[in-house]
């Protein structure tokens, strides 16, 4: 092994072992928000230390002694402040445990999750406290600053404090419902990662891969939920594309014209295998419809190959269990795809009547590369121009523009 | 989602302005600082800052590899940006209802933009 990807090492086994430490420590002492930044100080010990003196033998017992000193220290501190006595039990040096009994992953990601937080509180806190990341990584990945993720961080805390909520496996009823939130967090991070190849990449955790990370952590726990599959396969099936999505530029690539060679091929049989398996064993859901609907798409060798009925009938089936504006779209490209761009043009000017919808950039989008489907070239051209300029997206303005260009000089 | 939140010199704020009492100008100046301690707080806030007078302003141009400067005061304008809030938050619904806690927009007006993104999106 080189000495440059040494670090990377010690990185990697830290985010494995965050989750597994804080669990021990609020299991033994309660106060999450304490804990959790006395194992956040213990793993920045650790990354600053171990690339340097080599790991330790036993690094989630280093971590936990580490911690539990450093949460005594804050814990006095704040007793300090509100004239409080610290117990004996609290004040005992614990002992360091070869591996915890309990794994308390999941039960983590479900406060980290939890209901009265807002969805960027739970990405940052969940990233942190179960992804092992550091408030100055959070910051780079999200482009914002540090700041700004440390009082979400902090905030979230204290929310969490607030609601009473326990760090404790929920009911069986609850926790489904919870779980929802969960899904939702870790596919959040997923497109948060699902970035251009541009800008200070580098120095960027690779999001994506911290959102996989995080969701097969979370399939070895719950082997048989269907959406966490689901999720998984979707997440895979999706990042496969990544290596054609992109050009040299940072320009976009569009489905039908990705260089499907660049395609990672066994991320692709991972996910097919996943969500096939998946769907012939669990109750359907919305993530495992759109990894099929992935999955359909990875498995056409060209995009002349592409089997349109089945995805359809997918997008059918995806609008009856998860209706929403953005499946309406798709649902209509695809019915542009089987039964032509008329077809297609008709339901979209229905579909505009959703107030959702109305006005929106894709829309334009939409009815643009559906006219030209249609052979009406200025009216293509006019309506990805309007999509352009409404767009929120930099690479996708350009992706449009291109296409409005196109149309303007014929053989380009 | 970030947005950006502007706050415009014209006419109409500098009339305002001059009409207010000191004790109205504290509690602006004080809503101001208030407002960003809030937005810190919730951990909405990216940036913000009041700008300077344009009179004191340059402008920066290239022009075959040289940087050519000229200073103010510029041709008569009736409106400059004088301050803005770059915030990141939900919703442009929670944009709007940020921007109305901005004390200008008690006397004037603020306008509120959508940040462009780097990021393209995600096809399914």
């Amino acid at each position: 092994m080189s000495v440059v990807s040494a670090p990377t090492r010690v990185e990697e086994l830290l985010r494995e072992l965050a989750p597994r430490v804080l669990g021990v420590l609020v299991r033994r002492y309660g106060g999450f928000d304490t804990c959790e930044d006395a194992v956040q100080e213990a793993l920045l010990g650790a990354a600053t230390q171990w690339p340097a003196e080599g790991v330790p033998a036993n690094p989630t017992g280093w971590l936990i002694t580490v911690a539990s000193r450093r949460r005594t220290e804050l814990w006095r501190n704040e007793t300090a402040r509100r004239r409080r006595e610290e117990t004996a039990a609290a004040m005992a040096p614990p002992e360091p445990e070869l591996a915890p009994a309990v794994d308390d992953t999941l039960t983590l990601l479900l406060l980290c999750c939890h209901p009265s937080l807002t969805p960027p509180s739970q990405v940052a806190l969940t990233l942190r406290a179960v992804g092992g990341l550091t408030t100055a990584e959070i910051a780079r990945a999200f482009l914002v600053p540090e700041a700004t993720v440390a009082q979400r961080i902090s905030r979230a805390k204290q929310r969490i404090r607030a609601s009473g909520a326990e760090f404790a496996m929920p009911t069986r009823a609850e926790r489904s419902e919870r779980m929802v939130a969960v899904l939702q967090v870790l596919y959040l991070i997923f497109n948060e990662g699902y970035t251009a190849s541009s800008g200070p990449a580098l120095q960027r955790v690779e999001l994506t891969a911290e959102a996989i990370r995080l969701t097969r952590q979370l399939r070895e726990r719950l082997p048989e939920d269907g959406e966490v599959a689901g999720l998984l396969a979707l997440m895979l099936l999706t990042d496969a594309r990544r290596p054609a999505r992109t050009r040299a530029d940072g320009g976009l690539v569009p489905l039908a014209e990705q260089d499907r060679g660049r395609w990672d091929a066994s991320a692709i049989a991972e996910g097919v295998g996943l969500i096939t398996q998946t769907l012939a064993s669990a109750p359907i859901g919305p993530y495992q419809l759109q990894a099929a609907i992935a999955a359909v798409h990875d498995e056409a060798a060209r995009f002349e190959d592409t089997d349109w009925q089945q995805i359809l009938g997918l997008y059918d089936l995806l609008a009856t269990v998860a209706p929403g504006p953005m499946v309406t779209l798709n649902r209509i490209v695809a019915v542009a795809m089987v039964h032509g761009p008329q077809a297609g043009l008709e339901q979209l000017a229905a579909a505009e009547a959703d107030p959702a919808l109305a006005g929106h950039h894709r829309v334009d989008a939409v009815r643009a590369h559906l006219l030209d489907l249609a052979g009406d070239r200025d009216a293509a051209r006019a309506h990805y121009r309007l999509a352009a300029r409404r767009t929120l997206s930099i690479p996708e303005q350009r992706y449009l523009e291109s296409r409005a260009a196109q149309l303007t000089n014929p053989g380009s | 989602m970030k947005y950006l939140i502007l706050i415009y010199s014209n006419p109409r704020s500098r009339a305002v302005w001059e009409e207010l009492s000191e004790v109205q100008r504290v509690e602006f100046g004080r809503g101001h600082g208030a407002f960003r301690e809030e937005l810190a707080a919730s951990g909405e806030l990216v940036a913000s800052e009041g700008l300077a007078d344009p009179s004191l302003a340059k402008r920066v141009s290239v022009r075959e590899g040289r940087t050519l400067t000229s200073d103010g005061p510029f041709a008569e304008v009736k409106e400059h940006l004088a301050g803005f809030y770059l915030i990141e938050c939900q919703s442009q619904e929670r944009a709007v209802e940020l921007a109305a806690r901005v004390p200008d927009a008690f006397y004037n007006e603020v306008e509120v933009r959508p940040v462009m993104d780097v990021r393209p999106w995600l096809e399914l």
